[in-house]
């Protein structure tokens, strides 16, 4: 086999890789906002499951989760499947880390804005949506775009619950072939390329939001 | 059993507590790993930096092109390369080292560019006074440019700690018995996995808790009167 | 005439500082009634806890026969929201930093609050906004966002968004404080037009004293949360009485 002959199996992991990827981005970063919204909010019992949610997540290891998710709730009768677990286990983490970047991008809206829908007496889910989240979303793009590239590399761990991805194809290879230099050098650069295929997506999101929001770039100061 | 440990399944709570003792053990490992992880990533990190700051182009270029790469890629097949390939070269080391280096190489692509902020960060005039005082480039790394940093990178470097903590269990993946791979030995043998697992999860929890806590307080203990930090 | 703001014993506390103690102070409708005295003083806080951005402590407060809350002695807003809104709904503020939304054009920063709040028909909306921005001078500017502005076009942005809630009182927060000193004429130009709406309630805190003695009705000097002297712009600046005024007031001018 020479390295051309690689190329096919590590194709048909990176589209795994990739889907898991986006799946989880769309659906940690969905998360995020929910509990970033709901840690601001100023019920009690809403912002404190969100700040549990946040800890559990951040303050333990992806790999233990995965397993837990992937081994231990079975045994009290909840089981999914393997890539259903992976994009659960993946968006969930996406989201604890995302919701701190929410909450802070919230929090960096100057409270003068907050006085001035107030007094325009826009209601509070109003202001949320309408005055600080165009705001708030702007600032979080670059936050994001480093979860997006930590998610994707996280995505190396649901080899290891069975799931094809291209870490998974590359370590079939490797048993086959015995030639690891090659094929985890290509395996390094397919995540390497799908990386910058994600940051492009990112920059050109953000961009779009800033071409919208015109107001970042300041002709008067 | 394991290393002279029994484990009890009556119940939940004598089966989690009978196998503390065990997971201890992998705890150590845990954190053996983290550490000989971070002090490889809080050196050859700098050296990274450094050699990023390099006049040659060919070589800031080089080095910019590596963590840019080793900062996208995925630790664990880092890990795996480096676990069969360096072999295949005839270094062979023991998987703990191999994990500890793996941890090591991709953290000090974050600290690199932590230490790359901390210096860009001191102005340009400050360079300038010092090569206007005659200061040598030791001493203006000394005197000036360190005692700067220091308050302004030290937030990121602990933070990154943390995040080497969370990552260590990866390092059971290539056969390290540390807490995980413990968890998951004992999981296999008593086909109970929710009590291993959850458990270190629970130990795990409180530790990065703490650290991040304890950072904060040092971060907080640093002298940095005068210093502008943003 | 009727009283269309009335303060009752209003004492506003910030931990352990006492802002207002036992504040009494009227305001006819229509009247426009200009806020001086020292930084500190407490002139802001009379306008916010107009507009609900802060609780007070003690006392009453009434504005266009609605009451602000009945106190409970711990600072918090006991009225509803849906009351506050009530309140809300017959008050505009002007703030010192514009506060316009960045993120916004012109157009939109005026038409928003109509539209979301009143309900009002986007067309009808622009029509008003447009009217509105032609009479601040700034029509040609609609579809700019707040960032290419000067302050002082910001400021008569905020004004026009301010009217277009068609408030009974205005508040201005020294309007002209963050401008330029070129840019101040432009701003006072707009609100000495303003001072012409017969029922237009205007509450103004402002170092300019030349100004406030041209529009308003009544000045009031104000110190340590209680109104020192008020009264008829010419005979206050012109011979005021408390030797604390004139003390301010010959501060402020020599400088
Ligand atoms: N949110 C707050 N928390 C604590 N103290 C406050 C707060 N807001 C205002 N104060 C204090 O209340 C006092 C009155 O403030 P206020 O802003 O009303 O003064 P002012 O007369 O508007 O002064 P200036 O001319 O400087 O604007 C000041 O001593 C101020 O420090
Ligand atoms: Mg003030």
């Amino acid at each position: 086999m020479t390295w051309m002959q690689y190329l096919a199996p590590l194709l048909k992991g990176a589209q795994i890789t990739v889907i898991i990827s986006l799946a989880s981005i769309v659906l940690g970063t969905i998360l995020a906002f929910a509990a970033g919204i709901a840690r601001t909010s100023s019920n009690p019992i809403v912002s404190g499951i969100a700040f549990v949610y946040i800890v559990l997540f951040r303050g333990t290891p992806l790999l233990v989760q995965l397993f837990w998710f992937y081994y231990a709730l079975p045994l009290i009768g909840i089981s999914f499947n393997p890539i259903t677990t992976g994009i659960m286990t993946l968006s969930l983490l996406t989201g604890a880390f995302g919701a701190e970047v929410v909450r802070g991008a919230l929090l960096a809206v100057p409270v003068s804005q907050y006085e001035a829908a107030r007094a325009l007496n826009f209601s509070k889910t109003y202001t949320l949506w309408h005055i600080f989240m165009p705001q708030a979303v702007v600032e979080m793009m670059p936050a994001f775009g480093n979860l997006a590239v930590q998610n994707l590399k996280d995505t190396a761990l649901v080899s290891l619950i069975s799931i094809a991805d291209l870490t998974f194809q590359a370590q079939s290879l490797r048993n086959i072939t015995l030639d690891s230099a090659t094929v985890y050098t290509l395996t390094l650069v397919g995540y390497f390329i799908i990386a910058l295929g994600l940051m492009l997506i990112v920059r050109l999101i953000e961009m779009k939001l800033r071409r919208g929001a015109a107001f970042s770039r300041s002709a008067h100061s | 059993m394991m290393y002279g440990y029994e484990w009890d399944t009556s119940s939940t709570l004598a089966f989690a507590t009978s196998i503390l003792p065990i997971l201890g053990i992998g705890l150590l490992v845990t954190l053996q790993a983290a550490a000989v992880g971070y002090a490889i990533a809080l050196v050859f990190g700098l050296v990274l930096a450094l050699l990023r700051r390099s006049r040659i182009r060919a070589i800031s270029w080089t080095v910019a092109c590596f963590t840019e790469f080793v900062r996208d890629t995925p630790l664990l097949v880092q890990l795996f390369f480096l676990y069969y390939v360096l072999p295949d070269f005839g270094i062979v080391l023991p998987a703990f080292m191999t994990g500890a280096l793996a941890l090591g190489l991709q953290y000090s692509a974050y600290t690199s560019e932590v230490y790359r902020g901390g210096i860009d960060a001191i102005q340009r005039g400050q360079w300038e006074a010092a090569t206007a005082l005659n200061l040598s480039r030791f001493q203006t790394y000394r005197d000036i440019v360190i005692p700067q940093m220091i308050p302004r990178i030290v937030p990121s470097l602990g933070n990154y700690l943390v995040s080497m903590l969370k990552e260590t269990p990866v390092l059971s993946v290539v056969t390290v018995l540390d807490m995980l791979g413990l968890a998951n030995m004992i999981g296999e043998r008593t086909f109970d996995y929710l009590v291993p697992l959850s458990m270190v999860g629970l130990i795990f929890l409180p530790m990065t808790l703490i650290c991040s806590a304890l950072i904060h307080l040092v971060e907080r203990a640093l002298p940095k009167s005068g210093i502008p930090l943003r | 005439m009727t009283s269309i703001i009335r303060f009752q014993n209003v004492t506003k506390r910030f931990g352990a500082l006492t802002v207002l103690d036992n504040f009494n102070f009227e305001v006819q409708q229509g009247e426009k009634v200009t806020l001086i005295g020292p930084s500190g003083s407490g002139k802001s806080t009379v306008l916010r806890i107009l507009m609900t951005l802060e609780p007070f402590q003690e006392g009453k407060l009434e504005l266009a026969g609605l009451s602000y809350h009945e106190p409970n002695g711990r600072g918090t807003f006991k009225a509803s929201e849906k009351h506050l809104h009530k309140i809300r709904s017959n008050v505009g503020m002007v703030f010192q930093s514009f506060n316009l939304f960045p993120h916004m054009t012109v157009m939109r920063n005026i038409v928003e609050a109509p539209i979301a709040v009143l309900n009002m028909k986007r067309d009808e909306a622009e029509t008003r906004a447009t009217e509105l921005l032609r009479m601040v001078g700034l029509l040609d500017k609609k579809d700019h966002y707040p960032s290419q502005l000067s302050g002082g076009q910001q400021q008569r942005v905020a004004i026009a968004r301010a009217l277009a809630m068609r408030p009974r009182v205005l508040l201005f927060d020294e309007p002209t404080s963050a401008l330029d000193p070129q840019l101040v004429g432009e701003v006072l130009g707009v609100i000495r037009d303003l001072a012409r709406e017969h029922d237009l309630t205007m509450l103004l805190v402002t170092h300019e004293m030349r100004f406030a003695r041209e529009v308003s009705d009544r000045v009031c000097f104000f110190d340590k949360g209680r109104i020192v002297e008020q009264g008829e712009p010419e005979k206050f600046f012109t011979n005021p009485e408390q030797p604390r005024t004139r003390e301010f007031l010959s501060s402020i001018l020599n400088t």
